[in-house]
């Protein structure tokens, strides 16, 4: 498959992996942020190619994982009201909330569908005009202009009995506040390469400039990934961080403006809840007043309870890298994929979910 | 020696139309076939779809768009993809001269 | 003929009587089935081999088969995979107020034409009609029973250290070719379910005089399900190469597309065996002569290392874990 196959080449990926071996003399702590990074790396033992000058972290890129019981609540009660169908991605199905979960919620008689789209999703309200179809937006910059364009898709197409519950956040904000903590030291940034697509490089220019730390935004099949750890080994020992693409088939400088005017025309920018790390400011996203009617909880009284957070649980010190899942007591005992107790077990972009399926990237 | 076994398969009859996949962050890229209006056609590995390319317009028949989730994010530079193979593997014939 | 199967159809009246008459017998036109008995009566020796399983695959017709064929080989393949050969099944319909009657038949005719390629012949059966709503248009249970050769002993919990993993062709077919017309996708080139019969592979195998230790047909779950099936009963551990295992262009795509890996979706013509390396090479030629193990290959061995867990060594040379399927990939997809 063309921009797929000739980036998994073994014969370039053995050579780039020995030239890296040659260049990295200093120990280094590399960062991404995004779940399909997190799968990416997992998948293709790219831990297990990397010299051990080289450790590379997990951060919150998993945006179902990165998603507050509290706000997950809120989707879970909407399947209980009668005349609300529930449309979602099928990520979010299994997520243990506080008390349930979509699919428990399904189970117990409530109308959640699982769509790859949100097309589909107005083509659910289109077919179903008595009753209220919601969209459960979870996503980062990748999917929140997708889902803008789905909200001037039903006003153009005169749907009015479409809605939104909108759970989006934005990338760069919680980078800064994860550098601002100084919890985790790190040397060089995996940027994300979707999120990318559509924001473009310049909002990653505060890392080098405010943090001296270099970023590079990566692909995902094997070559990507390593051509972007060699940029940030290039950066690292040469002294010199900065931005940079690795993606550059993928990625422009300035990004998609269409997109990115789109999401701003139906989103603003607001606090973001995150799981792990508190609220954020500046780093969510909900309807702007103009589009209120498709906000769902301004149409609907819903309530979704006191949150829980679950005992023993360290979702939130792996989000931030601090942990991996191989430190929490719960990981693959109480807590595997049948019967996760948080959601990085349970997303497929989780670092948990990554580990257990592939192992811990080092063959075990 | 007699081994039964409850056979596997089995399966659930609840109606669930989609499963889950890596979906969140997941673009591909696919080929754009023919595009009506803001609709496009597009295919990957024989394998056509119908998408969105409402985030795409500048999207023509014969380029290749990053799907997700139904819609084209981004309009695949194939100039910068052949670059970067180009310096991948001159990066590699160098390295081999080393 | 009425063109939709009513409830009456399955009141055990005349109506019923026409049904099975009509639609039912005439396809299989047997002498055990066309006396009607309550039961097939018939002399078997041996070791048998007795098999169950129900099928709701939806839809029921998909690019290369529909629930008939599947009824049929599916059951074949259970008891194939012992090492028997299958000689009967039964074949019992449920089936939802509605379905139309050129649906039924057609099913049915799938079912005639699947038994006859396996060699097997339906000789009971039993038909009832429900509810709108109460089934999903039509489910089948079938049985099967068949002889096991003396000396044939297979089983998934005797995979030994130096074993070589054979699979007999490409992985995904069938899940992909059932979702290709759930999911509304269109298929250039398209993929097609790999539902077939394997008993005539299977004997090609056992008459080898390799020595056969695991045989099994990774049906829902897929390949990496299997092995690790193999590898847990066995307590040994499996290490398979991504680049020997084959899969279609076209699944590759729809996998692409839809975010699924191939390792775990559903095949209903393919098996996987484990068996002793100095007999490998030869079986994977008589395999390939065969048409239902054309793109045999041998994908991988049993090694002491990493008891009851299989690993992958990747293209790009790394290797992972290759896990059980958790949770359901694809319901309804057999």
């Amino acid at each position: 498959m063309k921009f797929i196959d000739e980036y998994r080449d073994p014969e370039l990926g053995k050579r780039l992996v020995a030239r890296i071996r040659r260049k990295s003399t200093k120990p280094v702590r590399l960062m991404e942020f995004c779940g399909g990074h997190t799968v990416a790396i997992a998948k293709h033992g790219i831990r297990q190619l990397l010299p051990p000058t080289i450790e590379m972290l997990s951060g919150p890129g998993c945006p179902v994982c990165v998603t507050a019981n509290a706000d997950l609540d809120k989707a879970i009660a909407l399947a209980a009201v009668p005349d609300i169908i529930v449309t979602t991605f099928g990520d979010m199905m299994k997520v243990p909330a506080s008390r349930s979960s979509l699919q428990q919620a399904k189970a117990e008689g409530g109308d959640v569908r699982i769509v790859y789209s949100t097309q589909d999703a107005l083509d659910i309200a289109e077919a179903n005009p008595t009753r209220a179809v919601v969209f459960i937006g979870i996503g980062f910059e990748t999917t929140a202009p997708t889902v803008a364009a789905s909200v001037v898709q039903a006003e153009q197409r005169g749907i009015s009995n479409y809605y939104v519950l909108s759970q989006h956040k934005v990338c760069p904000p919680v980078i800064k506040a994860l550098l601002d903590s100084g919890e985790v030291k790190l040397d060089g940034i995996v940027c994300p390469g979707h999120v990318s697509a559509v924001i473009g490089s310049r909002p990653y220019d505060f890392i080098p400039k405010d943090y001296g730390i270099g970023c590079v935004v990566s692909g995902f099949e094997p070559l990507d990934i390593l051509l972007c750890v060699e940029m940030l080994v290039d950066q690292i020992e040469a002294g010199h961080p900065t931005v940079e693409i690795a993606y550059k088939r993928g990625v422009r400088v300035e990004g998609n403006r269409t997109a990115l005017e789109l999401m701003y025309r139906v989103f603003e920018l607001c606090d973001g809840n995150w799981r792990g790390v508190g609220i954020v400011p500046g780093s969510g996203l909900k309807l702007r007043p103009e589009y209120g009617r498709f906000d769902v909880e301004k149409a609907f009284e819903i309530s979704p309870g006191e949150p829980i957070e679950p005992k023993g649980c360290i979702c939130g010190e792996i989000l931030r890298g601090v942990s991996t899942p191989l430190d929490c007591n719960l990981f693959k005992g109480v807590c595997n994929p049948e019967h996760p107790v948080g959601p990085c077990m349970v997303s497929s972009e989780g670092s948990c979910s990554a580990y257990y399926r592939y192992g811990d990237g080092y063959g075990g | 020696m007699a081994v039964s076994r409850w056979d596997r398969r089995s399966s659930p009859t609840s109606p669930v139309e989609h499963e889950e996949t890596d979906k969140m962050c997941l673009a591909i890229p696919a080929l754009v076939k023919s595009i009506d209006g803001v609709e496009a056609e597009v295919e990957i590995g024989g394998v056509s779809r119908k998408a969105s390319i409402m985030l795409t317009p500048e999207a023509r028949v014969g380029d290749y768009v990053l799907l997700h989730t139904g819609y084209a994010i981004s309009v695949v530079d194939e100039e910068e993809a052949q670059e970067t193979l180009e310096l991948l593997t001159e990066l590699v014939e160098a390295a081999e001269d080393v | 003929m009425e063109d939709k199967v009513l409830l009456a159809h399955g009141s055990g009246g005349k109506l019923s009587h026409d049904l099975i008459s009509d639609n039912l017998v005439p396809f299989f036109d047997n002498a055990l089935l066309n006396r009607l008995d309550d039961s097939a009566v018939f002399e078997l020796s041996g070791r048998l081999a007795f098999t169950t399983d129900s099928y709701v695959v939806n839809p029921i017709f998909f690019p290369g088969g529909d629930i008939g064929r599947l009824a049929v080989c599916g059951t074949v393949n259970d008891l194939a995979m012992s090492g028997a050969s299958p000689k009967y099944i039964s074949i019992s319909l449920i089936i939802e107020e509605g379905l139309p009657m050129a649906d039924l038949r057609r099913v049915v005719a799938s079912i005639r034409d699947a038994a006859s390629e396996a060699g097997v012949m339906v000789v009971t059966g039993d038909t009832k009609v429900v509810d709108n709503g109460s089934a999903d248009k039509l489910f089948i249970n079938s049985a099967g029973v068949g002889v096991v050769p003396p000396g044939v002993d297979i089983s998934g919990s005797y995979a030994k250290p130096g074993d070589k993993v054979i699979l007999s062709g490409s992985i995904g077919d069938h899940g992909m070719a059932v979702m290709s017309r759930r999911e509304g996708l269109q298929f250039a080139s398209p993929v097609e379910s790999d539902c077939a019969p394997l008993n005539g592979l299977v004997a090609a195998i056992l008459e080898s005089g390799a020595e056969i230790h695991c045989m099994r047909d990774p049906t829902r779950g897929g390949l990496a399900s299997t092995l690790n099936e193999f590898a847990s009963a066995s307590q040994a551990g499996i290490r398979i190469e991504e680049g020997a295992i084959p899969v279609k262009e076209a699944v590759r795509g729809a996998c692409e597309l839809l975010g699924f890996d191939p390792l775990y979706v559903a095949n209903e013509g393919k098996l996987v065996a484990v068996v002793a390396p100095e007999g490998a090479g030869d079986l994977l030629d008589i395999m390939r002569c065969n048409r239902h193990g054309a793109d045999a290959a041998i994908i991988g061995e049993v090694v002491s290392e990493h008891p009851a867990r299989v690993v992958m060594k990747t293209a790009m040379g790394a290797s992972r874990i290759v896990d059980m399927l958790v949770g359901e990939q694809l319901p309804r997809i057999c």
